[in-house]
């Protein structure tokens, strides 16, 4: 209430300003008459009465002033002089605005782009209700070898799932799904889609209601049952142009009618998968068995539950688990015992985030660097320009302003500083985010939701302030620290003065070269991680004339297993008869695809296995003839596939060479060896051994594999003669990637079988990239950084060295007067740089020892102490310093000694 | 000037101006009359320093003016207390009081007491 009424008063006074003056004087004149009337009362003239009255009331103008303070209008008022007086001085000095302002908006711009990624991806919840409820039901199994260097940990089982679902006391629902792939064909072309199969469970746990109809309900589950399916928001705008009647039509998804019950809202994601259409697992619970180890698990916490005791529930129901399902006759379903199943719940948004967040934390960490190096250049330049301006200053302070007066008109200037460049700094951070976006890796999370919003913007004002108070408070504090002893007549050349300045501009720069040798560094580690990087043999060469692309055969159009092959041999066929093309083959998966094939253990005939152990899991993979040679991965020893063995159904598989080496100690002692994958499996002898492969990105380990043909009487389990129906194709050819050879493919294709959709048409160049973009992003971003700071640092130095040679051109004057070699005059200019260069190396060796730790994570192939990095920066800058030094110092050399005599 | 006439102690002003306006609306050249009168002329205040106070107690929300008609048909302002400068009058002369006491307890102490 009573600031209410002040706020009230003060702002009255301000805005009815006339009436206010008009009042005052009305008040006081009616005081002095009254004063005179009284004094005439006593027998005075009333001219002379008043007189007397003004003369006993003081100084009216005065009394005045005060009431105008009392009210605190003056402080409004003042300050909207120093506004207009800043503007003009900002306005005089355009040059010196013009840099400023630039330096500071390309800092903003930086920093408010980044901020608005971080603030996007990592701070913002996730786009669900009650986001923070939402976890994945991550669990790890330390005892199942080869499962352990999976990113996913261990996936669940559907019978997993059900136990889950049936026992838990911590969830409100759970769920289990997985991203897939199916041909929809009937409306338009043939096209391969981007499926969501979820179970029951899932849509309810991310609580996102549909746009239109309805969710799919647990009668949709049943199998056997009406098939129905849901569809994305886009796919529902490219397919049914948006229309409402969609719902209730018939889609037919691998070649069966579903019914389109209901249509998810925009910018809806399963956890952090894209998808076309939604369709239901529809698990058969009497075909089930204890593995399958495949889904991903989502689920809704109660209210008050923790991750530890959801755990502790999940570990609790896995006995009955064991316990209530089988992998058949003959198997003792405790085996999984060994394999040390353990539930580590975690956070959804951590799910989704996976390890970004280390990127995005030191791309902010570094551009936060680059923002206080702007900073110190601006302090710099704005001490050079307050010294420039004592005269001004002591004239004023003459005049009766109070330093406090003073100092608030310099932090105001500074701060409008801030804002002009923090204006103009979002105008580069809008265009920023775009461009960012656009070379950001690929697979980074939540992409969409990335825009500049008003926090972002509340940032760059903040930013904006901070910084103009940072960089203003230096020379303004400078300034009023030495006031005292400073005079009018003094002011133009003072010398203690001004080397009380000269070290904040000193410290300034070395401030700015350990930073910038902090950021070189972590530029620095980065090129060296990508250079490793590059150097390592992936399993396949010259990925710019690769080109890939996968089709699949659904048993719907095609039953018999052998008549897959022959329409996948014919399509080979085809293609390697295109023009251009050398070689072609197929196989499961290539490389870096970001997806996973079927992971499983194998016995070897010469080994001896204990009861229930189950051996290393591997990873498999199906391949057709000639796909290693067209692939250019290397076939170490032995031989590859023929389609004669294809066919034939001979019991034949290659290896990768570390599970030769692991098994039977050298490449060539594995060929001729013989494996299986399950007892009722015959022998399979092992004919050629295959490179490594860095399937999961150049800077994942190689997993051990096994490659089998793609067509074989024991497909995924027993007796199931089967051909794998979804495939990529692979071709070497000079012409990868031009628009007219991939109409050819899709003519070479369609000739075979016109209803077969090509999907993921790439060269494998894009696919590598995009394994390597996380670092490739970073380097960018480092590099950028890097270089901002090695400039900003470069041109700090530069203007303290020059000035001092400005300064000092008296004492040059009369060394070279008094016969100093111009040489030795040289050598001191460029000595006090050096100085400032290696002061700044050893503080920024100390921060980067301490700084590069933090991006180990990011590091491949480099330690974060990496000696040769560190020195080659540090010579770097100090070479470079030295070079910003040379110009100044040579002035130095030539100073004329009358000229410089006669100019003070 | 009258030589018995004490000046003003720091801050007491605020003071006496709450009292004078608390026994009635009055305008500033009334309020000045009025501590005059109270005090019998033994205290000088300075007429310059009476609005800057007067305003200041204004914005603080312990008396609100208006305009009136003086006793000779003039427009004037006049200022009254408002309730919560009569609690602020109160706990003023409160402190006041007490701090007079001690003061005035430390200045009689004799040198045996102490």
């Amino acid at each position: 209430m009573r600031l209410w009424d002040r706020l009230k008063s003060w702002f009255g006074a301000v805005t009815r300003r006339s009436r206010m003056e008009s009042e005052m004087d009305a008040e006081l004149r009616f005081h002095i008459e009254a004063f005179a009337e009284d004094l005439m009362r006593g027998g005075m003239a009333r001219q002379e009465a008043l007189r007397r009255a003004r003369l006993e009331f003081g100084g009216i103008e005065r009394a005045k002033e005060e009431c105008r303070e009392a009210r605190a209008v003056n402080f409004v008022d003042s300050l909207l002089q120093d506004l207009r007086f800043g503007l003009r001085m900002l306005g005089k000095t355009a040059g010196f605005t013009g840099v400023a302002t630039l330096t500071l908006a390309l800092g903003i711009g930086a920093n408010t782009a980044v901020f608005s990624i971080v603030n996007s991806v990592l701070l913002k919840p996730l786009n669900y209700p009650k986001a923070e409820e939402l976890v994945a039901l991550h669990q790890v199994a330390p005892g199942a070898a080869g499962l352990a260097d999976f990113e996913n940990g261990l996936l669940l089982s559907p019978s997993m799932y059900f136990t889950y679902a049936e026992q838990n006391h911590a969830f409100q629902s759970l769920g289990v799904w997985v991203a897939g792939t199916a041909n929809v064909t009937g409306v338009a072309d043939p096209e391969q889609v981007r499926t969501a199969e979820v179970s029951d469970g899932v849509l309810h746990t991310l609580g996102v209601p549909p746009q239109i109809g309805r969710w799919l309900s647990p009668v949709d589950q049943i199998p056997g049952g009406p098939e129905r399916v849901m569809l994305s928001y886009g796919y529902w705008q490219r397919r049914f142009g948006g229309d409402r009647s969609a719902v209730g039509r018939n889609l037919t998804v691998d070649s069966r009618p579903r019914e389109i019950v209901g249509v998810m809202p925009q910018g809806f994601r399963l956890v952090d998968a894209e998808f076309d259409v939604i369709v239901p697992l529809a698990f058969d619970r009497g075909k089930l068995i204890l593995a399958g180890f495949g889904y991903q698990a989502i689920a809704r916490l109660k209210p008050g539950v923790t991750l530890a005791e959801a755990d502790a529930d999940l570990t609790r129901t896995l006995p009955i688990w064991m316990d209530s399902w089988s992998n058949g006759p003959h198997t003792d379903p405790h085996v999984y015992e060994t394999w040390r199943i353990t539930p580590k719940i975690r956070p959804l948004k951590r799910e989704v985030l996976g390890n970004v967040s280390d990127v995005l934390w030191v791309v902010m960490g570094t551009i936060g660097l680059v923002m206080l190096i702007a900073c110190a250049n601006v302090a710099n330049l704005l001490l050079v320009k307050v010294e420039a301006r004592q005269q001004e200053l002591a004239v004023r302070a003459a005049l009766g302003a109070g330093r406090g007066r003073i100092v608030r008109g310099l932090l105001i200037e500074s701060l409008m500083l801030g804002l002009m460049g923090g204006t103009l700094g979002v105008a580069f951070a809008n265009g920023g985010v775009r461009r960012l976006l656009a070379m950001g890796p690929a697979n980074l999370p939540r992409l969409s939701e990335i825009w500049l919003d008003a926090r972002a913007l509340g940032f760059a004002v903040l930013l904006s302030l901070l910084s103009g108070l940072l960089f203003g408070l230096i020379p303004a504090l400078k300034y009023s620290g030495s006031r005292a002893s400073l005079t009018l007549g003094s002011a133009g050349r003072s010398m203690s003065r001004s080397r009380e300045s000269h070290r904040a501009r000193s410290v300034l720069a070395v401030g700015q070269v350990a930073m910038a040798l902090v950021l070189l560094v972590s530029a620095g580690l980065m090129i060296r991680t990508f250079r490793a990087l590059r150097r390592v043999e992936p399993g396949f060469t010259d990925e710019g004339h690769l080109q890939i692309l996968r089709i699949s055969i659904p048993d719907s159009l095609v039953k018999e297993p052998e008549r897959v092959t022959r329409i996948q041999n014919e399509i080979v066929d085809n293609l390697a008869a295109i023009p251009g093309v050398r070689s072609a083959g197929f196989v499961s998966k290539m490389p870096m695809e970001g997806f996973d094939t079927p992971w499983d253990a194998i016995y070897a005939r010469d080994k001896v296995y204990p009861d229930g152990a189950i051996p290393p899991l591997h990873l498999f993979k199906y391949v057709s003839p000639d796909f290693f040679r067209t692939a250019g991965t290397r076939i170490v020893a032995g031989r590859g596939l023929t389609w004669t063995e294809v066919y034939g159904l001979r019991p034949v598989v290659m290896v990768s060479e570390n599970l030769a080496r692991e098994m039977w100690g050298t490449p060539s002692a594995a060929v001729g060896k013989q494996l299986r994958e399950f007892p009722s499996m015959p022998w399979h002898e092992v004919i050629g051994v295959i490179e490594d492969v860095r399937e999961n990105g150049v800077q994942e380990k190689a997993p051990e594999t096994v490659y089998w043909p793609s067509l074989m009487d024991n497909l995924y389990g027993p007796g199931n003669r089967g051909a794998v129906r979804t495939v990529t194709f692979v071709l070497r050819t000079e012409r990868a990637g031009t628009a007219g050879f991939l109409n050819e493919v899709r003519q070479a294709v369609w000739s075979v079988n016109s209803s077969l959709p090509l999907a993921s048409v790439r060269t494998m160049q894009e696919v590598y990239d995009k394994s390597v973009a996380r670092t490739s992003f970073t380097l960018v971003m480092l590099g950028i950084a890097g270089a901002m700071a090695l400039v900003l640092g470069i041109i700090g130095i530069y203007g303290v060295i020059s000035y001092t040679v400005s300064q000092r051109q008296r004492e040059f004057g009369i060394r070279l007067a008094l016969g100093a070699h111009p040489g030795n005059v040289l050598k001191m200019v460029l000595r006090q740089g050096l100085k400032m260069a290696m002061a700044g190396v050893v503080i920024g060796f100390g921060g980067a020892f301490a700084l590069t730790r933090l991006m180990t994570s990011l590091l491949f192939g480099v330690a974060a102490r990496d000696p040769a990095t560190f020195v080659a920066v540090a010579a770097l800058l100090v070479l470079v310093a030295l070079l910003a030094c040379y110009l100044p110092a040579r002035r130095a050399m030539k100073v004329d000694p009358m000229v410089a005599l006669r100019y003070e | 000037m009258d030589k018995k006439q004490m000046e003003l102690l720091q801050g007491t002003l605020d003071l006496l101006i709450l009292k004078a306006v608390s026994l009635g609306p009055l305008h500033g050249y009334g309020i000045l009359l009025r501590i005059q009168q109270i005090s019998r002329d033994r205290l000088e205040i300075q007429q310059g320093s009476l609005y800057p106070a007067l305003y200041r107690l204004e914005h603080q929300g312990w008396i609100i003016s208006e305009w009136g008609e003086s006793e000779n048909k003039r427009k004037a302002k006049y200022y009254r207390l408002t309730a919560a400068g009569r609690r602020k009058l109160q706990t003023e002369a409160e402190k006041w009081n007490r701090m007079a006491d001690v003061i005035a307890g430390i200045l009689q102490s004799t040198p045996e007491e102490v």
